[in-house]
């Protein structure tokens, strides 16, 4: 049986790759769409979390009598109400979590561990009385000193934030605890003979700040726990069934007794992948007998939801003369938050993933200190090594007066290069990012005066997984997809396009729907950039399992053997012997016969995605800086980067623009100001400065296609790598215009006008 | 302290409302009205998605009183679209793909009406500083700019 | 909580000195809201002075202008009379956060805030602007820089609060400016700001000149000496070095989330520069 020659021949296709008005469109414009916090349950009340006012302080005692005392309190949670659970790592999104540790983020146990850490939480009539009943918990702290830097935390006398806590990955084990959790290492040949190659050698020391995903819609969830241990809950998420599992886990419940609906999400970039009010709002639900609705304000989301790592990178590029590199090494500190699991180890594995190298050694650390616990930020843990390597490149090329793209060019990850995490590389796309950036119009277009330009590439590898989707077919051949990975910037609409494009139907007759954890089987969540290529695979299994079902339903009404069916444009061709001998049945036609001639039709796939390609990307930028204030605009920027096959090219673009703008926040502005006793002094839109509107020029998107050969289309994931190259970009562009290099971010006015002071003195003198 | 007996406009419509001097007008078109189109990203006035505009002028509703609405006409964006006809900018912000998550979208739509309704020729840069006080994470703004524009240039042809 | 929303400035007046101390002004509440929001004040009374019609009047007579109290920088800002006669501080309230912000925010209500950042308040200093304000014991007027005493701090009594700013009538070849530096291009609170004001005599001379920085010091500063520094001089380099100078020895900032010492200082004889420069070139249009 031919299943489905669409899309593959002659590699052409007629749906994959147009611009269609994404399905949830118009619920959008309109305001009608339902986020997190847009539903109203009949008998609700309102949970509100008290948090610690310290960085750092064991919590002796909690008394919530005169908070449970209150009118309107209907009750109140604290640790006392949550099991421990013993350590457990389970992954969510592209890093690991200890359920040990998610028990005690959610709800403080023995101690609090950052400014913002849960301690209890009340459910009540309306907010004004959750608020006053806060206000009545007393808990008895006992303030205790703090870490916040990285390199401090490390050191033998720093603050112990957990004193169970013994270095992982060492041998032989400290019998010490200390707040590092983990040591990983990275080897490829041998560096010091990489080294002993090199004519010119340049390592240097960077730093990062962590930076807040941003997302605009704060964290919400309701909760309705019934009397009969069966619950719903609705909320924000980029992954219901893996909130679906946490839950369970954390509330001791049969993950078929809860059912967990994804709304609307209002951004996440790896920051919604794990749960802070959902398994809290389901207590207070279960305790009270109603349902619970919980919203973070701005200041809790900063507080309190995880940041991507603030790091200290010290890295070290060895080339020859004829621009060869001949060796690279790096020492990454990762900050982790309160909890272990900084996404450290893909960022010692990027670190020097574009290049093609013999040698290469990356050693990490991942180190817990006093602030909220990481979370995922778009490739997590990349942009801040690639930022440190990618730096150096741009040195090394204007060392030997070597074009920066050139460079690159000669040392690039190609098909068949051997990375230094492990894997060789299938096909890949950098290369033709790099060639096109040396064609762009951009790179070609001479500077203005005092403005620089700089160039950086970036990897990420994105990561498939198991993922289920369902397309029935309704009696008008009109279909209902559903699939279980939450949409957040247009998914719905790249499922539907390769839907049809596997259907060989209008892509208008597909309805889609993010069905709920008791609609679909475990379906991982949204992030690894893997819900066009994941998604896409199961939607297109699925497809192909529909199609075999009316191929074999036309096969009986034609009474002709099914091999003699196939699947071409939308309808069942009767083929071979048997061609021209019936008039073909499309899909209506089938959906219409349905019933007659044995049933429904279910598409249905449930599969583990393996082979999502990597993607390369390549950033070039303009920049000005006004030197008597320090401040850096951003005046022409394209991104360049492999999709494999952009599957609604808009929403491939938007995906590269707005993590290039990300970028631009990270490398310019953004950063978490504390006080010396832990306390964030900046967790508003105010002062944690994303880049406004005004801020940026239009991002100018070329789109690369090196199909990735796992998937029938060529799909690679394509949202995490934008947001890795900005920062050494930018930073390069800088030292063009300058001749300073800035190794810490971000790079704000003050920062920049204090180097320029710098800079001038000695020349004065 | 009762609550405060309240009559307004709302997209057109007579609107009674009871209502804490405290609350804010987001929080009533929210929880008491249900016209939760509104978002509230920041309750501060820095993210601009709750834009609505109070008697012509564009406003965050995050930062007015319930009270203060008295004999005002409010739009916000479920008043946008005419009936089943949507608004030109609905339509272009479509068209571009001019939203991803689409959290953002709500606030930029009525922001964007203010200004069209202002300046129906604006430039690149009179857009991005009129929507300075709409923030997206999502899209880097280039496709939002690129929608106005267009449906400016359109609005103007029609 | 309790909202008035009273119609006159007696009506205003009797409700703020019989609400106690408890008892707060709403103008465009762009402040407030977000305070109370924070919990950071908890008033009883909250009065509402928008209805009041004199505190939402722009009036000019005789080259005098007055703007009401809860005008705001949306309204202010179509007002072609007063751009052209105070151009600075129509700038300086236009820069005010966002469209949004404008729609609300208020001159009286920035200046009453008490915040040493705000932007109106250097450009109402530079401007020599008086306020006018209204209590139990009637009505009397003060120049702008003495109404804030220090962060969070006012000097106004009891039931008092401003009802209108009043601006001095225009002398020919005068105009202002207003710059202030802020990290993005919008949306920030200033790191550092500057009012000049500068007349000219009819031989390109400067006759008088008032220097104002905000966010250097705990209010709003006027700088004696650097406008003298360009009094009887044509604002040349040698002037406007000597004027930058003296701005940035005025200084005594503090370091916070939005900037240190150092940089303030630096940027602040930066932004007078600038801020005399496009001062001097309106007033040289303004014949
Ligand atoms: C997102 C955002 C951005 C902002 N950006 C800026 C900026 O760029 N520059 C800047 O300077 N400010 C900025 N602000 C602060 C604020 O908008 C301004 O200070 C504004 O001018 C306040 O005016 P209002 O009318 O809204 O004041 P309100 O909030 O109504 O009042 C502020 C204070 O003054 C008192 N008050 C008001 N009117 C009177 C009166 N007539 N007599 C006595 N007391 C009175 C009130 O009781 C209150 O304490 C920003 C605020 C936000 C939310
Ligand atoms: S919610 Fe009103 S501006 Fe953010
Ligand atoms: S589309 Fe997500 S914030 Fe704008």
């Amino acid at each position: 049986m031919a299943a489905n020659s669409h899309g593959k021949t002659n590699g052409s296709t007629r749906w994959v790759g147009t611009r269609p008005v994404r399905p949830d469109g118009v619920d959008k414009v309109t305001g009608r769409a339902r986020f997190g916090a847009d539903v109203h349950l009949p008998n609700m009340l309102v949970g509100k979390v008290l948090r610690s006012p310290h960085a750092h302080a064991r919590i002796h005692s909690i008394d919530t009598s005169a908070a449970l005392a209150l009118p309107g309190v209907k009750t109140v949670v604290t640790r006392d109400d949550f099991n421990d659970l013993p350590s457990e790592f389970v992954p969510a999104g592209e890093m690991l979590i200890n359920y040990r540790d998610v028990v005690r983020n959610v709800m403080a146990r023995e101690k609090a561990l950052f400014e913002g850490h849960p301690v209890a939480a009340v459910a009540a009539v309306s907010e004004k009385v959750a608020r006053e009943a806060l206000a009545r918990i007393k808990v008895d702290y006992e303030v205790l000193p703090h870490v916040l830097d990285v390199v401090e935390a490390m050191a033998p006398e720093a603050p112990l934030l957990h004193e169970d806590l013994i270095t992982a990955g060492v041998e032989p084990a400290p019998t010490t605890p200390s707040n590092v959790a983990k040591v990983v290492e990275f080897k490829l040949g041998d560096v010091e003979a990489g080294f002993a190659e090199a004519d010119i050698v340049i390592e240097r020391e960077f730093s990062t700040q962590p930076v807040h995903q941003g997302y605009i819609e704060p964290h919400a969830c309701i909760a309705n726990y019934s009397e009969d241990g069966q619950a719903e809950l609705w909320c924000t998420t980029q992954g219901h069934f893996v909130v679906r599992g946490h839950c369970a886990k954390l509330l001791g419940m049969d993950v078929s007794k809860l059912r967990v609906t994804a709304s609307e999400i209002g951004g996440g970039f790896g920051g919604k992948t794990v749960v802070y009010l959902e398994p809290v709002a389901l207590m207070l639900s279960r305790k009270s007998g109603q349902p619970v609705k919980m919203t973070m304000s701005r200041e809790e989301v900063f507080q309190a939801s995880g940041p991507a790592a603030g790091t200290r990178v010290w890295a070290k590029v060895g080339m020859t003369n004829a621009g060869r590199i001949t060796a690279g090494e790096a020492v990454l500190k990762y900050q982790a938050g309160a909890f272990q699991g900084s996404p450290v180890q893909p960022g010692c594995m990027c670190a020097f993933a574009p290049y093609d190298l013999a040698h290469v050694k990356v050693v990490g650390y991942d180190v817990v200190v006093n602030r909220p616990k990481v979370a995922a930020y778009r490739a997590p843990g990349a942009p801040q090594s690639e930022f440190a390597v990618e730096s150096i490149i741009d040195e090394l090329a204007k060392r030997i007066g070597m074009d920066p793209v050139e460079l690159r060019l000669k040392n690039a990850a190609k098909e068949g290069t051997k990375a230094a995490y492990g894997p060789t590389f299938g096909p890949v796309g950098l290369v033709e990012t790099l060639e096109e950036a040396k064609a762009h119009d951009h790179y070609r277009t001479p500077l203005k005066p005092g403005q620089g330009r700089g160039v950086a590439s970036g990897f990420w590898f994105n990561i498939g997984g198991e993922t289920c989707a369902t397309l029935n077919l309704g009696e008008d051949g009109t279909i209902a997809l559903v699939a279980g990975t939450p949409d957040i910037g247009g998914s719905r609409a790249s499922l539907c396009l390769q839907a049809a494009e596997t259907l060989g139907v209008d892509v208008e007759r597909i309805r889609p729907l993010i069905g709920d954890t008791s609609t679909l089987g475990y379906t991982f969540l949204t992030g690894g950039s893997r819900t066009a290529f994941a998604s896409g695979m199961a939607v297109i299994e699925a497809a192909r399992d529909m199609i075999r079902q009316l191929c074999e339903r036309a096969a009986k009404i034609w009474d002709i053997p099914v091999d003699a069916v196939e699947w071409i444009d939308g309808e069942a061709r009767p083929a071979g012997s048997n061609a021209g001998e019936f008039e073909p049945l499309s899909l209506a036609d089938l959906a219409r016969l349905a019933g007659k001639s044995g049933g429904p039709f279910v598409g249905r796939a449930q599969i583990n995605a393996q082979g999502a390609g990597p993607s390369f990307g390549t950033h070039i930028v303009d920049v000005d800086v006004d030197r008597e204030t320090g401040r850096v605009t951003i005046e022409r920027y394209t991104v360049i980067q492999d999709a494999g096959k952009a599957v609604h090219p808009s929403y491939v673009e938007g995906q590269l623009q707005g993590g290039a703008v990300q970028g631009i926040g990270w490398a310019l502005n953004e950063e978490y100001i504390y006080d010396d006793k832990g306390r964030l002094q900046n967790p508003g839109f105010l002062d944690y400065r994303i880049p406004v509107c005004s801020d940026v020029p239009m991002i100018d998107t070329v789109i690369v296609e090196v199909p990735n050969p796992t998937h029938p289309y060529g799909v690679r994931g394509v949202g995490e790598t934008p947001i890795v190259p900005p920062m050494a970009a930018i930073a390069n562009a800088v030292e063009g215009a300058l001749g300073l290099r800035f190794t810490d971010l971000p790079m704000s006015p003050p920062r920049v006008l204090k180097a320029l002071g710098d800079a001038r003195v000695p020349k004065a003198a | 302290m009762a609550k405060a007996h309240v009559t307004t406009t709302v997209n057109g419509d007579a609107v009674e409302f009871l209502c804490d001097a405290e609350q804010t007008l987001l929080d009533v078109l929210r929880d008491e009205l249900y016209l939760t189109g509104s978002k509230e990203g920041c309750a501060s006035g820095d993210c601009g998605a709750c834009s609505v505009i109070a008697d012509g002028r564009l406003v965050c509703a995050c930062l007015m009183l319930g009270v203060e609405a008295e004999g005002l006409a409010i739009e916000t964006i479920e008043g946008m679209a005419d009936g089943d006809q949507l608004h030109p900018l609905q339509t272009k912000f479509l068209e571009h793909a001019a939203l991803q998550c689409g959290v953002c979208t709500p606030g930029f739509l009525v922001a964007a009406k203010s200004l069209l309704e202002r300046n129906p020729d604006p430039t690149e840069i009179e857009v991005r500083y009129w929507l300075a006080g709409n923030l997206c994470r999502c899209t880097g703004y280039d496709k939002i700019v690129r929608a106005v524009l267009d449906t400016a240039e359109e609005m103007r042809g029609g | 909580m309790r909202y008035e929303a009273p119609e006159s400035v007696e009506g205003a007046v009797a409700l703020l000195a019989g609400g106690g101390p408890r008892g707060r002004v709403l103008a465009g509440g762009t402040d407030l809201l977000v305070q109370l929001r924070a919990g950071m004040v908890a008033p009883e009374l909250v009065v509402d002075i928008k209805r009041i019609a004199e505190t939402r009047k722009i009036r000019e007579a005789d080259g005098k202008l007055v703007i009401g109290a809860a005008v705001s920088g949306a309204e202010l800002g179509e007002h072609a009379v007063a751009k052209a006669l105070w151009p600075g501080v129509v700038e300086s309230t236009e820069l005010i956060g966002s469209t949004q912000i404008q729609g609300r925010a208020s001159l009286a209500g920035n200046l009453c805030n008490a915040s040493p950042a705000a932007d109106t308040v250097p450009a109402l200093v530079a401007a020599a602007a008086t306020c006018k304000i209204a209590g139990p014991n009637g009505v009397r007027r003060i120049p702008v820089e003495d109404v804030c005493t220090g962060p969070g701090q006012l000097s106004l009594g009891d039931g008092e609060f401003v009802v209108a700013f009043e601006f001095p009538k225009r002398p020919p070849r005068s105009a202002d400016a207003y710059l202030r530096f802020i990290p993005r291009t919008e949306m920030d609170i200033a790191v550092v700001g500057a009012g000049v004001n500068l007349a000219f005599d009819d031989g390109g001379r400067c006759v008088a000149a008032r220097v104002a920085l905000g966010a250097v010091a705990p209010t709003v500063i006027l700088v004696e000496e650097a406008g003298q520094a360009l009094v009887g001089t044509t604002c040349d380099a040698a002037a406007l070095q000597e004027m930058a100078a003296a701005a940035s020895a005025a200084c005594r900032p503090i370091d916070d989330k939005r900037g240190t010492v150092e940089y303030r200082t630096k940027v602040a004889g930066v932004l007078a520069t600038r801020a005399a420069g496009i001062a001097a070139q309106r007033a040289k249009e303004s014949r």
